[in-house]
């Protein structure tokens, strides 16, 4: 678990970060958003205290971050930035075994870690070992680039608008593969980024930001239909408001006993699928089926459009 | 010549265009082929007379060195392949020194200590024709770092080849080195102490300045025009400016006599060289360092690199190569400069440079000149290669 309590930096005139403090819990995804010069990266380099604050403190499982030296925190705490900063006159395997190295583990430990870092993000370990980072194309380096800050098992992760750098459909791939591994690992992970989407898509919880504030801390699906002020409605959007509402109830919720007829949908998607699927086949209502391909029940049209309405 | 005529029938295409430097190598090679090739003096320091090839070289050799040297001007122009043309230039530049040793041989009256044949404009003419012909084939090979040093230990072997054979024996600047065999190698020695022993101070001194003004901004200003001024005093004038201090520590500080350190001689030239080297290697390892990506250098400290760890595993690597490109400037840089040191005394190829200014002897002149040229050559090509090899992913 992070606690931040009450941190303030500034720079010259400018306060950075102004009194913010927020509750990570252990294994969640918390999406920081905010324009550019909100002090999202400010904060979250406070962190793992690249940047010191001037007020207030940071504790990681209880622990105050500045009882012991950066450098020896660092090493216990994933740090991946937008593009990627991987060593290039390293090889991918060199760069993966960072930390590792210097935390002192044996060869033979690093080497199986860099295989098997590698095999999680779908590289061929031998294949892409011994490259240069020069080698690999933009989503690879990213991928590699996350891996390296995973090679010690960090328990918590800091990522700094860690897609950025790619190009729209690699980036949709790295997203929903970040979140399968964090399911994995449980790792807890802070991300910062500037794109309201990534952070509804990948956040366990939002902290929107601006001018060093923070505005408001909160579930995605609250911080769409509650915004706390209308600087947090501005960065949503209102274009699609009643799809992202409904992107976030899963059908399995809202399931009732009729009949409908044709290919069914999985329980493990949302209201939005269902609508989507319902409008694009043109039926009134869809099946929903568990793993095994059973029909459980179905999901009407009216149910989906009922639940995209703005919440009293 | 065999397999210059064989090249030439296998290659010949009726649509192959010309090939404009070698256009300009023919050229060259012609105005050379007409020029005098030799030129001969009675003894070392009165005018010489100019020898066309024709007269210098019995007859049969004349017919066949000019039929070399025509025959590789034209396939000069044809479009070779580059390991072709490598071995067209290094043909031509084979004959033509041999041509010019025979020259030597056949000018010299048997017995004659005195007089003296050297060099002519023709001579000269070809030897750059064709060496544009050979370094522009070895740049289109595109060779690897390893490649390129083969090359340069083939011409350095070769050259030494002819050396040790004795065919240049009779030419005049060989006769100015027999005559000073101890004193040539001995200079030579002191030459490359003075050059290296700057670099290598230069080095360990220049790369820590750099890094601290790479990290304190402060310091970079300052001490960045302080090099540059100091790389502006004129170099005789340098030397001279260090002669007074340097005497006065000798006869103030205990010991240092006993160390070496004089108004004169070693002292001051060492000194003079590695002020001049400074800049070059601190200005090379500021860039160096400052070229890190940012984002490399914040995931180095993002990962827990202490400092140091930082500064050896990341920043020194990746400058590496730009701090290589300030040595080989100070070295080719010093390894010329170094022939000033003579001037007080310092030793080195210098010192026969102004004995034959001295004595309006250029054959002097050029036995301490031609080393000196070779080696910043050979120096450049060596840190070259170094350079590529040590940047990431071979060329950058």
């Amino acid at each position: 678990m992070i606690e931040i309590e009450h941190l303030s930096k500034s720079f010259g005139n400018d306060r950075a970060v102004d009194d913010v403090s927020l509750r990570i819990g252990e294994g969640e995804i918390v999406a920081i958003v905010g324009t550019s010069g909100s002090g999202k990266t400010t904060l979250l380099r406070m962190i793992n205290r690249l940047i010191e604050p001037d007020s207030g403190r940071v504790l990681i499982d209880g622990q105050d971050t500045r009882q012991r030296p950066a450098y020896s925190l660092r090493r216990e705490i994933g740090y991946v930035i937008q593009g990627h900063g991987l060593f290039p006159h390293r090889t991918v395997g060199q760069n993966i075994a960072t930390v590792p190295a210097l935390l002192g583990w044996n060869k033979a430990k690093m080497g199986a870690r860099v295989d098997e870092l590698l095999t999680l993000f779908g590289l061929d370990p031998a294949t892409y070992r011994e490259r240069l980072p020069s080698a690999l194309s933009g989503g690879q380096q990213q991928r590699v680039g996350v891996a390296r800050a995973l090679a010690a098992s960090p328990k918590v992760l800091l990522m700094d608008e860690p897609f950025g750098a790619l190009d729209p459909i690699i980036r949709a791939k790295a997203q929903t593969d970040l979140r399968a591994i964090q399911r994995r690992l449980k790792t807890t992970i802070v991300l910062v980024t500037h794109d309201m989407n990534e952070a509804i898509l990948l956040g366990d919880r939002i902290a929107v930001m601006d001018q060093g504030r923070l505005l408001q801390y909160a579930r995605p699906d609250e911080i769409v239909v509650r915004p706390a002020t209308p600087f947090v409605g501005e960065l949503l959007g209102s274009g699609e408001r009643p799809f992202r509402l409904l992107s976030f109830r899963p059908v399995r919720d809202f399931l009732d006993e009729g009949e409908a007829a044709g290919e069914p949908i999985a329980d493990t998607m949302t209201l939005r699928d269902a609508l989507e699927e319902a409008l694009w086949s043109g039926r009134d209502a869809v099946p929903v089926a568990d793993a095994d391909g059973r029909i459980i029940g179905r999901v009407t049209l009216r149910t989906a459009i009922a639940q995209a309405a703005r919440p009293k | 010549m065999a397999l210059a005529a064989t090249t030439l029938t296998e290659r010949r295409a009726p649509h192959q265009a010309l090939d404009r430097l070698g256009l300009l190598v023919a050229l060259v090679a012609l105005a050379g082929l007409l020029t005098p090739f030799a030129a001969f003096r009675a003894n070392r320091i009165v005018p010489g007379t100019a020898i066309a090839l024709w007269a210098a070289l019995p007859g049969w050799e004349t017919v066949l060195t000019g039929a070399v040297l025509v025959g590789a001007a034209a396939l000069a122009v044809v479009r070779l392949s580059p390991a072709a043309r490598l071995l067209v230039g290094f043909a031509a530049l084979l004959v033509l020194a041999i041509a010019i040793g025979d020259a030597a041989r056949f000018l010299t009256p048997a017995g004659d200590h005195l007089s003296r044949t050297s060099p002519g404009t023709g001579f000269w003419l070809l030897a750059l024709a064709f060496s544009l012909l050979l370094s522009d084939a070895v740049a289109r090979l595109g060779l690897t770092p390893l490649g390129r040093l083969s090359i340069l230990a083939a011409v350095v072997g070769t050259v030494a080849l002819i050396l040790e054979s004795g065919l240049w024996g009779d030419l005049s600047v060989l006769r100015e080195y027999a005559n000073r065999a101890d004193s040539f190698w001995r200079e030579g020695a002191a030459h490359v102490g003075l050059a290296l022993g700057s670099l290598a101070a230069a080095t360990l001194i220049g790369v820590p300045l750099g890094i601290v003004c790479h990290r304190v901004a402060a310091v970079r200003a300052t001490l960045l025009n302080l090099l540059n001024g100091i790389q502006t005093i004129p170099s005789i004038a340098l030397f001279g400016l260090l002669i007074a201090p340097l005497a006065w520590i000798a006869a103030v500080v205990p010991g240092a006599a006993a160390l070496g350190i004089s108004g004169i001689g070693t002292a001051p030239a060492m000194l003079a060289l590695i002020l001049y080297a400074l800049l070059p290697v601190v200005a090379n390892t500021v860039a160096g360092l400052a070229g890190v990506p940012e984002a490399t250098e914040e995931a180095a400290r993002g990962m827990g690199m202490t400092d140091m760890q930082r500064l050896l595993q990341v920043e020194f690597p990746l400058a590496l190569p730009v701090i290589l490109t300030g040595i080989r400037i100070v070295l080719v840089q010093n390894i010329g400069l170094a022939t000033v040191a003579a001037l007080i005394g310092g030793g080195g190829f210098g010192v026969f440079v102004f004995q034959g200014v001295g004595q309006t002897a250029m054959d002097l002149v050029l036995l301490g000149a031609i080393p000196t040229v070779a080696m910043a050559f050979a120096a450049a090509i060596v840190l070259d290669a170094l350079v590529e090899l040590a940047t990431p992913g071979g060329r950058a």
